[in-house]
């Protein structure tokens, strides 16, 4: 006898919540014996409510978010666990085509280079200051997710104040595209296929990528609430076994095709195949006819992408903290450090004898070229993992990496 | 009693549900109702209204946004009423358990906005104070008190500095994947147990 598992999951229209869709729609759920009723959702602060109130069992979340909630930054926040991640990067800064002028004129080059751009950004948003211009505006899609936090560390890595020297904003992903061709934005980061959809409208220009900022950077991942998990311990391993099986799916290229008119359906992206083939391939069209191939631009399964690493948890900690939403203190430390789970990770997919880190924190940004790690069961290949400005996150050595960034040199 | 000073700002794009909150709330003897119908510009509208409680569209993407600007104008711990029209009265009623918001069904009636609103409120109040008495008694007693008296036993013992001490208790934790004030109670427990009596 087999006992069926309910679970009621949330999702905002974005691609990277791909992988709790094909578990749903191609039937990994299914085989798992979990029957997963999925709801789409309109903002990220909906996501949040109707977990803790229990209208979902888990949700697709922005990386940062169940930090949030249990750090009690937000009202209405239940406490929430990160046993799975969907996927390692996947966004991008799309700006306007007056500041790509702008900037091209400082040395801007159409080749996604974090630091030459923002080498381009940081003359040109001095020219409009010295000329008395009001400071540029810069959308993210909340202020707890990893576009916010990637943003500032590219902008401040590029000695750009994110507080002071330009304003930033929170708009809804499906607008954001519309906001820049209205002027009243000038540049935004947001995951695909929203960046893409500039680009093709004519609006915006592509000027860096996740990938390039922080190579292998973790993106999205399920929210769990904590009491739920704890008192339904089955189901939860046995979606994320089908989590799992979806995962390395959707990573295979021979399914992209089939993926792709999954996600175009009404009821989840409700867009063509064709303005979701940028994140399955890595090939982007920046604006104004230049394109590149982007390494590791999106990884849904490769390179442990499944892994809820507690270093990535601490490194979205610490720029919490870095830019004022939290203050550093042990008690807040150690809910930063129980808030992802790979021990239900592990739990979960030992049975499956699939490839497990060795260890639940890494160093981040220590892997220059791909690197076999320890792991049981099959080989398990990380990395490269670099920030682009070639700093390294040690979660041992967390105070003095807040230490070291309160003294990052910016311009107002 | 109602206050007549109660500042409602009601936030919807559908104008036909808004205009039924709205007369609701004028029924109920709230004067002080804005409604907005579109977000843009809206921040410069809420620094005027500095309204006591938002009602808002649990259907509007723009809901972060608003959030976010409530945030930065340190108005976030306002009450929010949320309506929408999809949730039957289990949702209604988690919901309003879980303090914040409320929730209309289908057929929203203008008689029943008010006593939502206000349980809206109320319940606001009471959960948010409670929410702070039980997060200052949590934090205070059981990590900092634990872990003190842990890091305590550790520079006694091993004549390590707090720092130090500190960070074993943490990279302990984090290798056992259980909490920094578990690690400090397993310690001062057994420390109860095989030491000599620890001083009170």
């Amino acid at each position: 006898m087999s006992m069926r598992h309910q679970i009621t999951a949330g999702f905002m229209p974005l691609f990277d919540s791909a992988v709790l869709v094909a578990a749903s729609e191609l039937g990994f759920a299914g085989s798992e014996g979990v029957d997963l009723t999925l709801h789409r959702e309109t903002s990220w602060a909906n996501i949040r409510d109707r977990i803790a109130i229990g209208h979902f069992d888990l949700a697709h979340m922005l990386g940062p978010m169940p930090l949030a909630c249990n750090l009690g930054l937000t009202p209405l926040a239940s406490e929430t666990i990160v046993p799975f991640s969907l996927g390692l990067g996947g966004n991008c800064v799309t700006i306007s085509n007056a500041v790509w002028t702008g900037m091209a004129a400082h040395g801007a080059e159409p080749d996604l280079d974090p630091a030459r751009a923002g080498a381009a950004l940081r003359a040109f948003i001095r020219d409009r200051a010295v000329a008395g211009r009001e400071p540029l505006r810069f959308a993210v899609v909340h202020p707890h997710s990893g576009h916010n936090y990637e943003l500032r560390y590219w902008l401040a890595a590029c000695g750009i104040d994110p507080d002071r020297a330009i304003e930033i904003v929170i708009v809804p992903p499906p607008f954001m595209a519309d906001a820049l061709a209205t002027g009243r934005i000038d540049g935004y980061c947001v995951g695909e296929p929203w960046n893409s959809a500039a680009v093709a409208a004519g609006t915006g220009h592509i000027v860096t990528v996740k990938a390039q900022i922080w190579r292998n950077s973790p993106e999205k991942v399920i929210g769990v609430r904590k009491a739920w998990a704890d008192e339904n311990p089955e189901a939860l391993a046995a979606l994320l076994r089908a989590l799992h099986h979806s995962a390395r799916w959707c990573q295979d290229p021979a399914n992209h095709a089939e993926l792709a008119a999954v996600m175009a359906q009404p009821g989840f992206l409700g867009l063509p195949p064709a303005v979701q083939m940028p994140i399955l391939t890595g090939h982007l069209q920046l604006g104004g006819g230049a394109e590149l191939d982007v390494d590791d631009f999106f990884l849904p399964f490769d390179k442990a992408a499944n892994f809820p690493w507690k270093s990535h948890a601490l490194w979205f900690y610490t720029q919490m903290v870095r830019w004022g939403h939290v203050a550093h203190t042990p008690d807040n430390l150690a809910i930063a450090r129980n808030c992802y789970r790979p021990d239900l990770y592990r739990s979960a997919l030992k049975p499956l004898g699939v490839a497990l880190p060795g260890a639940n924190a890494k160093v981040e940004g220590a892997l220059k070229v791909a690197t076999a790690v320890g792991a049981t069961g099959a080989g398990l290949v990380l990395g490269p993992d670099g920030f682009f400005d070639g700093q390294i996150f040690d979660p041992d050595e967390i105070d003095a990496y807040i230490a070291r960034q309160k003294s990052v040199r910016t311009e107002a | 009693m109602v206050r007549s000073s109660l500042a409602v700002l009601v936030i919807d794009e559908n104008r036909i549900r808004a205009s039924i909150i709205e007369a609701g709330l004028r029924e109920a003897g709230h004067q002080l109702v804005t409604v907005i119908h579109d977000v843009t510009g809206i921040a410069r509208r809420i620094a005027e209204i500095e309204p006591d409680v938002i009602v808002i569209d649990l259907e509007n993407p723009n809901r972060d946004m608003l959030e976010n600007m409530f945030q930065l104008s340190r108005a976030v711990k306002r009450p929010i009423a949320m309506f929408v029209d999809r949730s039957d009265q289990a949702s209604i009623e988690a919901a309003v358990d879980a303090g914040v918001s409320a929730y209309v069904v289908d057929g929203l009636r203008q008689e029943r906005v008010k006593p939502i609103l206000d349980m809206a409120v109320s319940r606001f109040n009471a959960f948010s104070r409670m929410a702070r008495e039980l997060e200052e008694a949590r934090s205070e007693l059981e990590s900092r008190k634990v872990i003190d008296r842990a890091k305590g036993i550790l520079i006694k013992s091993r004549g390590l500095s707090e720092e130090a001490a500190y960070t074993l208790l943490r990279k302990t934790a984090m290798n056992q994947n259980r909490k920094i004030s578990d690690i400090a109670q397993s310690l001062v427990t057994a420390a109860g147990l095989l030491g000599p009596a620890e001083d009170e």
